[in-house]
C-alpha cells in the first residue's frame, strides 16, 4: 500500500502518530489544453498525520505542484476523495474552500508574496480578518506570531525595508497566525541564499517540534533532508513514500 | 464584524493605491472631475434660471391678471389684434365699480398703468428708451414695491398728478452716478418731474420686467404729458385667491365685456394675460437646457466611466498574485469584489470632491464678475454630485472587480 509509510528501520525515531489531517485516495487531476489533455495526477493516494513532517519530492512535471495546490486547497481533484480532518473537500465550492484555507492551512511561499505597501503587522494581521477576528485580538496574535519568528522589532517595517530571509519569516508568521492544521510551504528556500534557507528550515524545524504538521514542497535534496517523511512523484504516481532515519539535525 | 473588518482593510488598502499611483488616478480620475463639473455647474444654471425667473415674475405678481389688447404668447394674426380697440385708464374705474358691485367677486381691485418708452435727461446726461409706467398708489396694493431711498407714490401725488417720480437703480445710476437721487429734478420728456423714490435693487431676468430700469410717475400727470395715439393701457387686476386664478379669469373676462358693451355673439376684443404664460413658455426652454446638459454630463461621466473601469481592469492584472495570495489566505470572492470596488468608488469619489470644489471656485468667479447673474448654489446639489460619483465608481468598478473575485487562486499565483 502506497498510503502507509513503508518504516525502513525498527529503531525509527518517529514519534507516535497522531490524527489523520490528511486523507487522499485515488485522486486525479486532468487538465484540458486545446486538444490534449493532460494528466498532472494519474491516482494518488496519501495519509497525513498531525505532527507530520512531510517533503513531497519530484522532478518538474511529475504532478508535485498540482498535489501542492490540492492540498492546499487551492484547486479540486478530477476525481477522488479528499478528506480534510474528516471533512470532504473534493466537492466544495469556492467560498467554502477559501474558508478552509483560511482556517486550515498556512501558505509559505517561495517568493513571500507579502503586500508590498502593507507593514511586517499588516501582512500578518490579514489571515485574521479574513477569520473575522476583532481589532485588538488581530493585533495581539500578529504580534505574538512575529515574535515567534524573532521579528518583534520589526513589525512596522515593510517588505522592501527587509531582508529576504526576514520577508520569508514574516511569511512564516502569517502561515502560523490562524494556527493552522498544516503549514504547506512550496520551495520555500527558493529564493535565498543557502545560509539563509538553512536558518528558514530550522525555523520549521522548530514549528514541528513544537507540534505542527509540516509538508514541503521542493527538488532539492539538502532540504528533503529535513523532512521525517519524503514522498517522491513521477509522471503523476507516488514513486515512493518512505521514513527518514537519523534525520539531520541542527 | 468581519465584513466591516474587510471593509475597513479593503479602504486602506485602496489609499494605499491611491497615493501610490497618484498621477495615474488624477488622470484616470479627470474624466469624472470634469463630469461632475459639468453636473454641478449645469444645476446652478438652472436653478439659477428658475431663481431669476421667479424674481422677476414675482413683478409681474402671481396673483394678478393684465388686461390688455396683445396678449403675452405668440400672436398669430397681427392685425387682428391692431384694430381692437385700445384699453384705456379709465377701465380700471368702471370694472373696479363691477368688482364693488358682484357679492363674492373673486376680484379685489383694478389699477390701470399704462406705459411708454421715453427719453429722460439730467443735465447732460440722456438716458433714451426708458420703461416709464403711469399708475396710482393702489399699485403697490398689487405689487409689493421696496424702496430703497423716499418712497412710492401716495394717493395725493396720484390724484393731484404732481410732477413726482420714483426711479429704478439702473436709470438713478446712468442718470447721477454716485449721487443721491431724492430731491433731483429730472426732465422726462418735456416736462420737469421731482424724483422722490428710489426702488430697491430687483436684479433681472434677461432684462426683462425690471424695476431697475422703469420710472413711475402718477397717472394723472402721465394722461396729460404722455397720452399718445398709440399707447394701450394695461388694466393690473389683483385677485382675490391665487388658487381660483381660473374661476377669478372667467369673472374677470365678463366684468370686461359688460364695460365694453360687447354682445354676447362677439368675440373678445381684449386680451387677459397672466405671468403663468410665461412660466409654460419657460418650461420648454428649461427642459432643452436640462436635456442639452444631461447629454454633455452623461457623455462626460461616460468616459470617466470607462477611464475608471480600464484602470481598474490593469489595476486587476497588475495584482493577479496579490489577489491569488489573498485568495490563498482564505479572502472569498466577495472580499475581492469589495476591495476593487472600493477602489474604483474612492477614485471616482476623490475626483467627484475635487470636481466639486473646481465648480465652486468657478461658480464663485461668476458671481465676481458679474454680480447679477442669477445664479445659485444649493446644498442639494452637492449631495447629487456625490451620489452620481459613487454611481460612476460602482458602474465602472463593477467588471473588473467580478473578473477579480473570479480568478482561479492556482493560476492567479503562478501569474507572473
Amino acid at each position: 500500500m502506497r498510503s502507509s509509510p513503508v518504516i525502513s528501520s525498527p529503531t525509527s525515531t518517529v514519534r507516535p502518530k497522531g490524527d489523520v489531517v490528511i486523507r487522499i485516495e485515488g485522486i486525479t487531476k486532468e487538465y484540458v489544453m486545446g486538444e490534449s489533455v493532460i494528466r498532472a495526477l494519474r491516482g494518488v493516494d496519501l495519509l497525513i498525520h498531525q505532527n507530520e513532517y512531510l517533503a513531497v519530492m519530484g522532478p518538474s512535471g511529475s504532478g508535485k505542484s498540482t498535489l501542492m495546490n490540492m492540498l492546499g486547497c487551492l484547486d479540486t481533484p478530477s476525481s477522488g476523495r479528499y478528506e480534510f480532518n474528516g471533512k470532504d473537500v473534493a466537492s466544495m465550492e469556492d467560498d467554502e474552500l477559501a474558508e478552509i484555507r483560511n482556517r486550515e492551512i498556512g501558505f509559505v511561499f517561495q517568493t513571500f508574496n507579502l503586500l508590498p505597501r502593507s507593514t511586517s503587522l499588516q501582512n500578518v494581521e490579514l489571515p485574521l480578518i479574513y477569520a473575522g477576528l476583532r481589532a485588538h485580538e488581530r493585533q495581539r496574535r500578529a504580534e505574538e506570531a512575529l515574535v515567534a519568528v524573532g521579528l518583534g522589532d520589526r513589525m512596522d517595517h515593510k517588505p522592501n525595508e527587509l531582508s529576504g530571509g526576514q520577508r520569508q519569516r514574516v511569511a512564516i508568521a502569517r502561515a502560523l497566525v490562524n494556527q493552522p492544521s498544516i503549514i504547506l510551504a512550496d520551495e520555500p528556500t527558493g529564493n535565498l541564499d543557502s545560509q539563509t534557507g538553512e536558518e528558514i528550515m530550522a525555523l520549521l524545524e522548530n514549528l514541528y517540534d513544537e507540534g505542527n504538521t509540516i509538508v514541503v514542497v521542493t527538488h532539492e535534496e539538502e532540504i528533503a533532508e529535513h523532512a521525517r517523511r519524503v514522498v517522491h512523484l513521477r509522471d503523476g504516481v507516488i514513486e515512493s513514500d518512505h521514513l527518514r532515519i537519523g534525520v539531520r539535525k541542527r | 464584524m468581519r465584513a466591516w473588518s474587510e471593509f475597513v482593510e479593503s479602504a486602506r488598502i485602496a489609499g494605499q493605491q491611491l497615493l501610490a499611483n497618484r498621477t495615474r488616478s488624477f488622470l484616470t480620475g479627470l474624466g469624472v472631475i470634469i463630469g461632475i463639473i459639468a453636473v454641478t455647474l449645469m444645476g446652478i444654471a438652472v436653478k439659477g434660471i428658475d431663481t431669476g425667473f421667479d424674481q422677476s415674475m414675482n413683478m409681474l405678481g402671481e396673483d394678478v391678471l393684465y388686461v390688455e389688447q396683445y396678449p403675452w404668447t405668440a400672436i398669430d394674426d397681427f392685425w387682428l389684434y391692431k384694430n381692437r380697440p385700445d384699453i384705456r385708464p379709465s377701465m380700471a374705474d368702471s370694472l373696479n365699480a363691477i368688482i364693488a358691485d358682484t357679492p363674492n367677486s373673486l376680484l379685489q381691485l383694478a389699477v390701470a398703468a399704462p406705459s411708454i418708452l421715453e427719453t429722460i435727461t439730467y443735465g447732460k446726461r440722456q438716458l433714451s428708451n426708458v420703461y416709464l409706467m403711469g399708475t396710482t398708489d393702489d399699485y403697490a396694493l398689487i405689487i409689493p414695491i421696496n424702496c430703497r431711498q423716499g418712497r412710492f407714490l401716495d394717493q395725493i401725488e396720484s390724484r393731484g398728478g404732481r410732477n413726482v417720480c420714483v426711479i429704478g437703480i439702473d436709470v438713478a445710476q446712468g442718470l447721477f452716478g454716485g449721487d443721491e437721487p431724492i430731491g433731483k429734478k429730472i426732465r422726462i420728456g418735456e416736462q420737469q418731474f421731482e424724483v422722490i423714490g428710489l426702488f430697491e435693487k430687483q436684479g433681472s431676468f434677461l432684462g426683462l420686467f425690471s424695476f431697475d430700469s422703469q420710472v413711475v410717475i402718477p397717472l394723472t400727470a402721465y394722461s396729460k404729458y404722455f397720452k399718445t395715439g398709440a399707447d394701450s393701457a394695461s388694466i393690473r387686476v389683483k385677485v382675490k385667491d391665487k388658487k381660483r386664478m381660473a374661476e377669478a379669469r372667467e369673472e374677470l373676462r365678463s366684468d370686461v365685456r359688460r364695460v365694453r358693451g360687447l354682445l354676447p355673439e362677439k368675440e373678445d376684443n381684449f386680451t387677459i394675460n397672466e405671468q403663468q404664460a410665461f412660466r409654460s413658455t419657460l418650461g420648454p426652454v428649461k427642459a432643452g437646457l436640462a436635456i442639452a446638459g444631461l447629454f454633455i454630463t452623461g457623455l462626460a461621466l461616460f468616459v470617466g466611466a470607462i477611464g475608471i473601469m480600464n484602470i481598474t481592469f490593469v489595476s486587476v492584472k497588475e495584482r493577479t498574485r496579490e489577489i491569488g495570495t489573498r485568495k490563498a489566505l482564505g479572502a472569498r470572492r466577495r472580499t475581492i469584489l469589495l476591495q476593487f470596488l472600493i477602489e474604483a468608488v474612492s477614485v471616482c469619489l476623490l475626483a467627484g470632491i475635487i470636481g466639486l470644489v473646481l465648480a465652486f471656485l468657478l461658480f464663485g468667479l461668476v458671481t465676481v464678475a458679474f454680480p447679477s447673474f442669477p445664479i445659485a448654489f444649493s446644498p442639494g446639489l452637492v449631495v447629487v454630485a456625490l451620489v452620481i460619483s459613487v454611481i460612476t465608481g460602482v458602474i465602472s468598478g463593477f467588471a473588473p472587480a467580478w473578473q477579480a473575485s473570479r480568478l482561479n487562486p492556482v493560476e492567479a499565483l503562478r501569474y507572473e
